[in-house]
This record gives structure tokens, sequence and C-alpha cells, in this order.
């Protein structure tokens, strides 16, 4: 009916001028997204350092959101992730990148847990080479006979 | 005897490691920047925002940089301690008021006084990022030549004043 026609196109165009209205957070166009997408990806490899455990990609803190917001205007005046990671680090320091990299200062940093674990294996190795050597000598006939009536609680072999 | 001596050795290692490390503070990230020319500025002054100041009108002479703000709780701890460092007269102190209020900046240092030869006011934190500041407050020592020589993260307190900054200081007056 026509007026059915009328009132669904009245309520589309509400809709419409609704989500128009609705501005708070207009959606991003379709380059902004990339954009977007390349600041995440560099800001996940780089460190918040006010809260130190979180990637600067995760952070809510001031200096994190200041830092994406460097991160975003470098990138859109060109700049390569590399050339935003070497600025980070001229004023920051290694500490600003999530993953410590691979320098004389971090070697133990890196290797120490596989060191650890393949001494630990060292040693189990020895430690195991060396019981087999403590086994036991096999009994005497004798000896093998008071065992089993020990064993058995013969009160008589006890008293021996 | 033996087979414990190697355990114990390893747990006494072990504990000597963790000794250390606990008493390390890993807020306190060592600085790139110390060496190395402090990063150019020009900032407007807090008090007159009219008049600007750039960094290399401050070389030839020593300086100190703080970087404080009204919202920071331990600037106010430290402030004591920046008034007598700046009543010395060894160098002067000037301040990077970072990402504040012009007003509240203002009636902060009117409530508890001015050390500052002037302090610059950084809205946004630009110049703090250039500096590598991340926690507020943080104080910097910078030569003539306008390269930073120290930088302290966290308050500053009268041991550090007295052992690291007025040496360095001193030092770098004579040079």
């Amino acid at each position: 009916m026509a007026s059915w026609r009328l009132g669904g196109s009245i309520l589309v165009l509400v809709f419409c001028m609704a989500r128009a209205a609705w501005a708070g957070e207009a959606a991003p166009a379709a380059a902004d997204l990339v954009l977007e997408a390349r600041v995440t990806a560099v800001a996940t490899e780089l460190r918040c350092l006010v809260c130190q455990n979180q990637t600067l990609a995760d952070s809510n803190a001031p200096l994190a959101v200041d830092l994406r917001e460097q991160i975003r205007e470098q990138m859109k005046q060109g700049a390569s992730e590399r050339d935003i990671v070497e600025y980070m680090v001229a004023r920051y320091g290694d500490f600003v990148l999530y993953r410590p990299p691979f320098k004389a200062a971090t070697v133990l940093l890196w290797a120490g847990p596989a060191l650890l674990v393949m001494a630990g294996f060292i040693a189990l190795f020895y430690r195991l080479r060396r019981r087999r050597s403590e086994i036991a000598p096999e009994l005497t006939a004798a000896e093998s006979a008071r065992a089993a009536a020990l064993l058995a609680g013969n009160t008589d072999a006890e008293q021996r | 005897m033996n087979r414990y001596l190697l355990p114990l050795g390893v747990f006494a290692a072990l504990v000597l490691l963790l000794g250390v490390g606990l008493s390390l503070n890993p807020r306190e990230v060592p600085s790139p920047l110390i060496g190395k020319p402090a990063p150019a500025f020009q900032l407007p002054q807090l008090h007159q925002p009219e008049i600007s100041i750039a960094s290399k009108e401050l070389h030839g002479k020593v300086w100190v940089l703080n970087v404080w703000a009204s919202w920071c709780a331990a600037c106010r701890d430290e402030h004591p301690v920046l008034t007598d460092l700046a009543r010395s007269g060894i160098a002067p102190v000037y301040g990077l008021n970072y990402k504040d209020k012009r007003d509240d900046a203002v009636a902060w240092l009117k409530r508890f006084g001015d050390p500052y030869q002037t302090s610059l006011f950084d809205a946004d934190g630009r110049v703090g990022i250039d500096y590598g500041v991340y926690g507020v407050p943080e104080t910097y020592v910078i030569d003539r030549q306008g390269v930073i020589r120290y930088k302290r993260i966290g308050p500053v307190t009268p041991e550090i004043v007295q052992k690291k900054i007025v040496p360095l200081i001193t030092e770098l007056n004579r040079s």
C-alpha cells in the first residue's frame, strides 16, 4: 500500500540520517585503514615505556597515544617502518624495541635458556652413566638365602 | 661433601643474580641521548607566550633542563631540591612544562614557587618525545656545546644533586 511504502521510505531516510548524525566515529576511508594497519604493525614491535610489558599498540598510556600519533604522522609523510624504528631507538634506546635485539649485551638473554637446558641434559647424562656403575654386585648364594629367609619373616633367621 | 657443593654453588649464584636484579629499577631506562647533541627546539615561554626560546640561544652555558607538569605528583616532591639547586646559582634551571594546561602550570608555580629561569611550554609533548621523556619528572644536564651529559629519570634527590649533578656542572663549567 502507498502509505506503507511512504512510511517505509521515511523510516529508511530516518535511519540514514541517524547514522550520519551519529558521527561520533566516522567510518575511516579505505586509505586510512591501510595506514592504520601499518601503524599498528610498527606499534606492535615497539614497547610502551610506561607500561613496560605492553606494546605501543596495546597500551593506553598517554605516551603511547602520543607515540602512535607520531608514527601515524611520520608514515603520512612517507617514512618507512625502518625509519620510524630508528627514530624511536634514537630517542628511547634499545628498550623501546619489544623484541630485544640480538647484540653482545643480550646474548645471554637469548641463548641463556637453551644453554641451561643443554647443561641440564649433560648433567643428567653424566648422572645416569655414574648410576649404571653403581649397580649393586650380585649376591652370593649364602646371602641370597639369608635375604629370602628375612623376607619370609622367619624369626630364626632374624636372630642370626 | 662434593655432591652438595655443586647445587649449593649454583643456588648461591642464582641468589646473587636475583639480588642484583631486584635492586635494579626497571623504570630507569638508560638514555641513548647521553653524549649526543640536545635536540633543537623552539618553544613559547609559559609566562610570556609571545616570546619563544630556541635551544641554540642556550649554547655557551651549562644549563639544567627539568621536565615538569602540574599534574605530576613527584614533581612536587623534587621541587624543594630543585629550588635549592637553582638558588645555588651554579647553573640556570630551565623548565619544560610537559603536556600541561597553561593556567594550571602558572597556578602551580605560583603556589609552590618558581625555581626556573623560565619555563618552556610544550603543550603537545613533541619536544618531550625528542628528548626521550617518558616519565615526568626528568632532568637533563646540558653543556656549553649543547650536548646532553646527564639524564635523571624520576625526581632529583639531594643525594643525586650532591653526588652527580653538582660535580658534573662544576666540571663542565671548568672546561
